[in-house]
């Protein structure tokens, strides 16, 4: 495979990933980590593990399909009121390729939310660690650095980043 | 002057409701932070939080910015955030090390850890024949009145006389007792990491909450439901491929939200305190037979003995409020600090502590729970939240007078220094009640 290819699949599969959560496409979203994928958020960037540390998030499926389940239970108070996010994913380098296929993806990415009438920013670094699978990739590992992980929230993150 | 300005309170607390502008007028605010929280003790942190000499930490009290600060003599202190020159805010950073002196950013006045005045750049020159220098008390930094630590956790507070801290938190030091006995060498260590969430209400609303065992059914349901499903699904694959892992016990803590449904929250009891401090018992299943646990107890066991193991393991407390800014939930070792920002604005400061001498696990356990109830993505405080807001909202029209705290009012059991709610009365506003009780004492609106 180039290069350019290479490049291409893995821009299209963070691209996706956008899209399925501003289109608040759950279970989609959840599927495309594999069955030991982890969401992790550190609440800081010098942490190099999820374990055992204090974190924002650090979510394997199960814990996802809670969170899942909660947003979607007609009584999520907090879910009632008009709320959307719009990311922008850039910056896109692949800091690693394995013989395998298995990849290991650096970008940038800026989220806009609106919740009622107010407007919140939240942007930062991801990494993803994709497992090549012969449906395409699985992530292992998604770390979410936000440049605003220490700042006080002003009310808290609903959903996945 | 204020006196002239001031809204007269005396009709503004009855014993089952409360006027709303309590919660709303910005005036009232002023004067709760004169008369409540820049007089009486407030919780600034924990001693292992600032190690070192030098170590600081950035504390709100009140209106004021404050510093906890670790002097070489190695007594924790707290000072003002200010320096003496021109009123500049010392240290502009959250927390860190102030190497052997603070310094001023402005014009390099310098400060020993206690405050006093270390230097000034030429001195001699600049201030001879002046009244300013190293004997005048008000070229240093200024100190909080009086601070004292209970069991390393470190209060200030900004009046010169009071009752002492012990006199103060009374039978709420059971919060740092049962956090620390549950450790087995009798002391906790901080997490190094603060999770920070604003409210967008009135910083009485969250203290109210915090020991209302009515809501959690209301307004927890999706996530106690959501969180049972789940656990139900890794039993039953745990049971498919033999020897599985049934859920951690974070799942449980949180389906207990749907499954402990609303009759039954009445089980539980609140023991109300001078002061407004108020404790909820109640026992979220902490204390399961599994190999973590039997760990924890040979350990335990070995410290203290089996009697004494038996008493720290047996303290029965879901929550303990103290009094106007701490919310503690003892058996897994976190709380929650209260910082007003403004009549509308409030901040949490929510800390996670480590149980020394522990197994590994006793601390992971009560992780999860820190980081899914607790971090600013949790599970659980969005609805708290957003009802906070509401309730903000709803107190600031003009579509009632009153806040009504009457659930069970007349059946509380008044005893010597306590107030207890009866036999199968926990969701009972009783909590409310005491706590607009001490609000009116501390604002002199007591009839």
């Amino acid at each position: 495979m180039t290069k350019l290819q290479l490049q291409h699949d893995a821009e299209q599969f963070l691209y996706q990933q956008a899209q399925l959560l501003d289109s608040k496409q759950w279970q989609a979203w959840i599927d495309l980590f594999a069955a030991d994928g982890i969401y992790w958020m550190p609440p800081e960037p010098s942490h190099t593990t999820w374990e055992g540390m204090p974190a924002i998030f650090a979510e394997d499926r199960n814990l996802m399909k809670v969170r899942m389940g909660r947003v979607l239970h007609p009584d999520a108070w907090s879910q009632r009121p008009l709320w959307e996010t719009n990311h922008i994913v850039s910056n896109v380098v692949i800091q690693k390729a394995a013989k395998n296929g298995d990849l290991e993806v650096r970008s940038r990415f800026h989220m806009m939310e609106l919740r009622r009438d107010d407007v919140r920013h939240f942007a930062g670094s991801y990494l993803h660690k994709l497992k090549k699978t012969p449906k395409g990739y699985a992530i292992k590992l998604q770390r979410v650095d936000m440049t605003n992980a220490q700042a006080a929230y002003d009310y808290v993150l609903q959903v996945w980043v | 002057m204020l006196q002239e300005r001031s809204p007269d309170l005396s009709g503004y607390v009855e014993p089952d409701r409360v006027r709303r502008e309590v919660y709303t007028d910005e005036r009232i605010f002023e004067l709760e932070m004169e008369r409540i929280h820049e007089r009486y003790w407030i919780y600034c942190g924990h001693e292992s939080q600032v190690p070192k000499p030098g170590d600081y930490y950035a504390v709100q009290i009140g209106r004021q910015p404050m510093l906890m600060v670790r002097g070489k003599d190695g007594k924790v202190r707290v000072l003002y955030n200010r320096c003496p020159h021109r009123g500049n805010m010392m240290c502009g950073d959250r927390h860190g090390n102030a190497g052997e002196f603070f310094r001023c950013s402005y014009h390099a006045w310098t400060f020993h850890h206690d405050g006093k005045l270390r230097s000034i750049p030429m001195m001699e020159s600049g201030y001879k024949g002046t009244r300013f220098g190293k004997d005048n008390p008000d070229c240093s930094m200024k100190p909080a009145a009086r601070v004292e630590s209970y069991r390393g956790f470190v209060f200030a507070s900004l009046a010169q006389d009071g009752p002492t801290l012990k006199e103060f938190l009374g039978e709420s030091r059971i919060a740092f007792d049962d956090m620390c006995d549950r450790a087995p060498e009798g002391e906790v260590e901080v997490v190094p990491n603060c999770f920070r969430v604003i409210q967008h209400s009135n910083w009485k609303i969250f203290l109210e909450n915090q020991l209302d065992a009515l809501h959690p059914s209301v307004t927890h349901q999706s996530t106690g439901r959501a969180a049972h499903e789940v656990e139900k699904e890794i039993a039953r694959a745990a049971k498919k491929h033999k020897g599985g892992n049934a859920a951690p016990l974070s799942y449980h803590m949180l389906s207990a939200f749907a499954t402990v449904t609303i009759d039954k929250w009445d089980a539980f009891q609140t023991l109300n305190y001078p002061y407004g401090h108020c404790i909820l018992t109640g026992y979220m299943g902490l204390r399961p037979q599994d190999p973590d646990t039997l760990a924890y107890d040979k350990v335990m066991i070995k410290a203290y003995g089996k009697k004494r193991f038996e008493e720290i393991v047996g303290v029965n407390i879901h929550h303990v409020l103290i009094y106007p800014g701490l919310s503690v939930q003892s058996p897994l070792q976190q709380l929650r600090a209260v910082r007003p920002l403004g009549v509308d604005r409030t901040l949490t400061e929510i800390w996670h502590f480590r149980l020394k001498g522990a197994p590994e696990p006793i601390y992971r356990r009560s992780l999860a729970y820190y980081n899914l109830v607790n971090s600013p993505a949790t599970l659980v405080n969005a609805d708290d939240l957003e009802n906070f807001w509401k309730c903000h909202q709803g107190l600031s029209s003009e579509g009632g007078d009153w806040v009504t705290f009457g659930r069970h009012f007349g059946r509380d059991i008044e005893k010597p220094g306590v107030v207890e709610t009866g036999p199968n009365m926990g969701t009972s506003e009783a909590p409310m009640r005491n706590q607009m009780k001490a609000w009116a004492q501390y604002m002199g609106a007591a009839r």
